[in-house]
């Protein structure tokens, strides 16, 4: 974790206008300062530092991905990266999953996303097993993709269960599934056959049905018993997602499906698109 | 007109208030904490009622448009439960320096009691030493002499009165209020606080200076809209557009500023991480631009009509 620490290090005291108060603040909390140093730092942050967007070069981006493939610190403030930081260098007197669930539990807003962020880097990730899953509970929609976007602490440490589950959820809430790490690599057929009945939920209720939603059905499609549900989706205006979902299917009867020159015209633009761009695109 | 509501118990509102008050002009609201009309019993409940103020409630009316601040603190009436009072005196300088904490309140007295007094003591010690400003609770019975204890309290411990909002007032305590150099907060709250009308007789008499509005709506007959509507109503009645904007908006903003966590551009210019966070999926404040404002009561039958 030296490589992260180093990075945010680096970055915030870049950008930070109290440079002298957060370095002072950051050694003496690396020097075992007692937990309430740690609180009036993360109370300070905001207040001290402000809540800029954090400045990134391009080789800050790749120093984030070598710290920790999948980490992105596009769209971190300021302040949320301090706070990072802090708890990071902190050496306190109890375990770290101790001094995290005492932080989540008075933690504002702005306080768990950035708590949550810092996901890939904080020691014993099973130690925060419970306090994750509050997050992903959480209605509070950017406390959510602070887990789900841009993490790779998902990909690396959920279960299946629980990985479905934050799937589904992201569907469920409008989020995009784009941002998610390791989103086709933990794909699996439990995760296809409940897409595929939220898909039919959502028709059933007259909703539209996310583009995005296909792309973990696809390679599972035959075995989740979805090839008849984007063969209908071929004609609904979630049909360059389906398309794009019967081509990753292995299964005959997906490529059977794609003969034709109406599906193929439909697969030429979803190719031409990709999953990311079809998803932004989305009404 | 842009109109803070300064005492508003949102968590005890519906979403159609949140839109009611967005189209009334509301750009902020601050929810004090209090009790929720039965006591706690459980520090516990406290330490997560807190947390709900400075996080999920705080979010929730982001959505709307609206921008949410609070104060923390142990009330008046749950003071009287000495074993809560002290769990809760543990974990208050927790939340204090949260996010959008613009004071400590609401505290007080509400029957006067020796417990009650110990605690409005401490906290008022917590907010020299935090630098926060005060929002105090007047009582509801005892009033008069309720509101000049309080703010005798309040100078024995040293407050400066410019950090102090001694709220609740009505014809018989602003007087001593006002001429003591403390804010002066109204809750124009039907029959127990004070009406529309007679707050437009009290803006003619004593002007702006110091005064401020606010709804106190909450779990009981109130209103969400009762300082957009006495706005309206003082302003049909005559009083300078400049005395109402100052009492609807500019001395709350004043007031509770200087806990330097609400300032006007959180909602004309809010930073990026604040738009991107807390005004998910909301159109009305992006780009800085101020809010459409139509009279209280036409937007709020539209809003129902189009649903």
């Amino acid at each position: 974790m030296n490589e992260a620490v180093t990075l945010l290090r680096r970055l915030v005291l870049a950008q930070a206008g109290a440079r002298e108060w957060a370095r002072d603040a950051l050694a003496e909390l690396e020097a075992g300062a007692p937990e309430r140093s740690l609180h009036l730092f993360l109370g300070f942050a905001p207040r001290r530092l402000g809540k800029a967007d954090l400045i990134l070069c391009d080789a800050d981006r790749a120093a984030a991905e070598a710290a920790r493939p999948g980490w992105r610190l596009d769209g971190w403030s300021l302040d949320g990266a301090a706070r990072v930081l802090a708890l990071l260098v902190h050496r306190g007197a109890r375990p770290f999953a101790e001094r995290f669930a005492d932080l989540r539990r008075t933690a504002d807003v702005a306080e768990l996303i950035a708590l949550y962020r810092g996901l890939p880097l904080y020691p014993d990730p099973a130690a925060l097993h419970f306090e994750v899953g509050e997050g992903l509970r959480s209605s509070i929609e950017p406390v959510f993709e602070a887990i789900a976007h841009h993490n790779p602490f998902p990909r690396d440490h959920f279960d299946r269960d629980r990985w479905n589950h934050m799937v589904l959820k992201a569907l469920f809430m409008g989020r995009r599934l784009g941002p998610v790490q390791g989103l086709d690599d933990r794909a699996n057929p439990e995760l296809a056959l409940i897409l595929r009945d939220f898909a039919r939920e959502r028709r059933a209720a007259a909703r539209p049905v996310p583009d995005a939603l296909w792309r973990c059905v696809g390679p599972f499609a035959a075995e989740a018993g979805a090839l008849d549900d984007l063969a209908a989706a071929l004609d609904a205006p979630d049909r360059r997602g389906a398309a794009l979902a019967l081509a990753a299917c292995p299964a005959p009867q997906a490529a059977a499906l794609l003969r034709g020159d109406r599906a193929a015209a439909v697969l030429a633009e979803a190719r031409a698109l990709g999953w990311d761009r079809l998803e932004e695109t989305a009404p | 007109m842009m109109i803070i509501d300064p005492h508003a118990h949102m968590i005890s509102r519906t979403t159609d208030d949140y839109q009611a008050m967005a189209a009334a002009g509301v750009v902020a609201v601050i929810e004090p904490a209090f009790w929720l009309g039965q006591p706690r019993t459980f520090v516990g409940s406290y330490v997560d009622y807190l947390s709900s103020i400075v996080g999920w409630e705080r979010f929730r009316a982001g959505q709307f448009g609206v921008r949410h601040y609070c104060t923390v603190g142990l009330n008046s009436k749950e003071a009287n439960n000495e074993a809560l009072a002290e769990g809760v005196m543990e974990w208050l300088p927790r939340f204090a320096l949260k996010e959008g904490v613009v004071a400590i309140g609401e505290i007080g007295y509400d029957e006067q009691t020796p417990l009650e007094d110990r605690y409005f003591r401490r906290q008022l010690e917590l907010s020299k030493e935090l630098d926060l400003p005060v929002m105090v609770h007047t009582p509801h019975r005892d009033k008069k002499r309720g509101t000049t204890r309080s703010m005798d309290v309040c100078a024995e411990h040293g407050l400066d009165p410019a950090m102090v909002v001694i709220d609740h007032n009505n014809e018989e305590t602003v007087e001593e209020t006002l001429e003591r150099g403390f804010w002066a907060g109204f809750s124009i709250y039907p029959s127990t606080k004070m009406g529309a009308a007679r707050m437009v007789t009290l803006l003619k008499r004593y002007g702006a200076e110091r005064v401020i509005l606010d709804s106190a709506c909450d779990w009981g007959v109130s209103d969400p809209l009762a300082v957009a509507r006495t706005a309206r109503l003082a302003l049909e009645g005559g009083v300078p557009e400049a005395v109402v904007r100052q009492v609807c908006y500019g001395n709350a903003l004043a007031a509770y500023g200087r806990s330097g966590q609400m300032r006007e551009a959180d909602w004309l210019d809010p930073p990026a991480i604040d738009q991107r966070t807390l005004f998910e999926g909301n159109s009305v404040l992006r780009g800085g631009r101020e809010p459409v404002v139509a009279p209280p009561g036409a937007r709020r039958r539209a809003a129902r009509e189009t649903e």
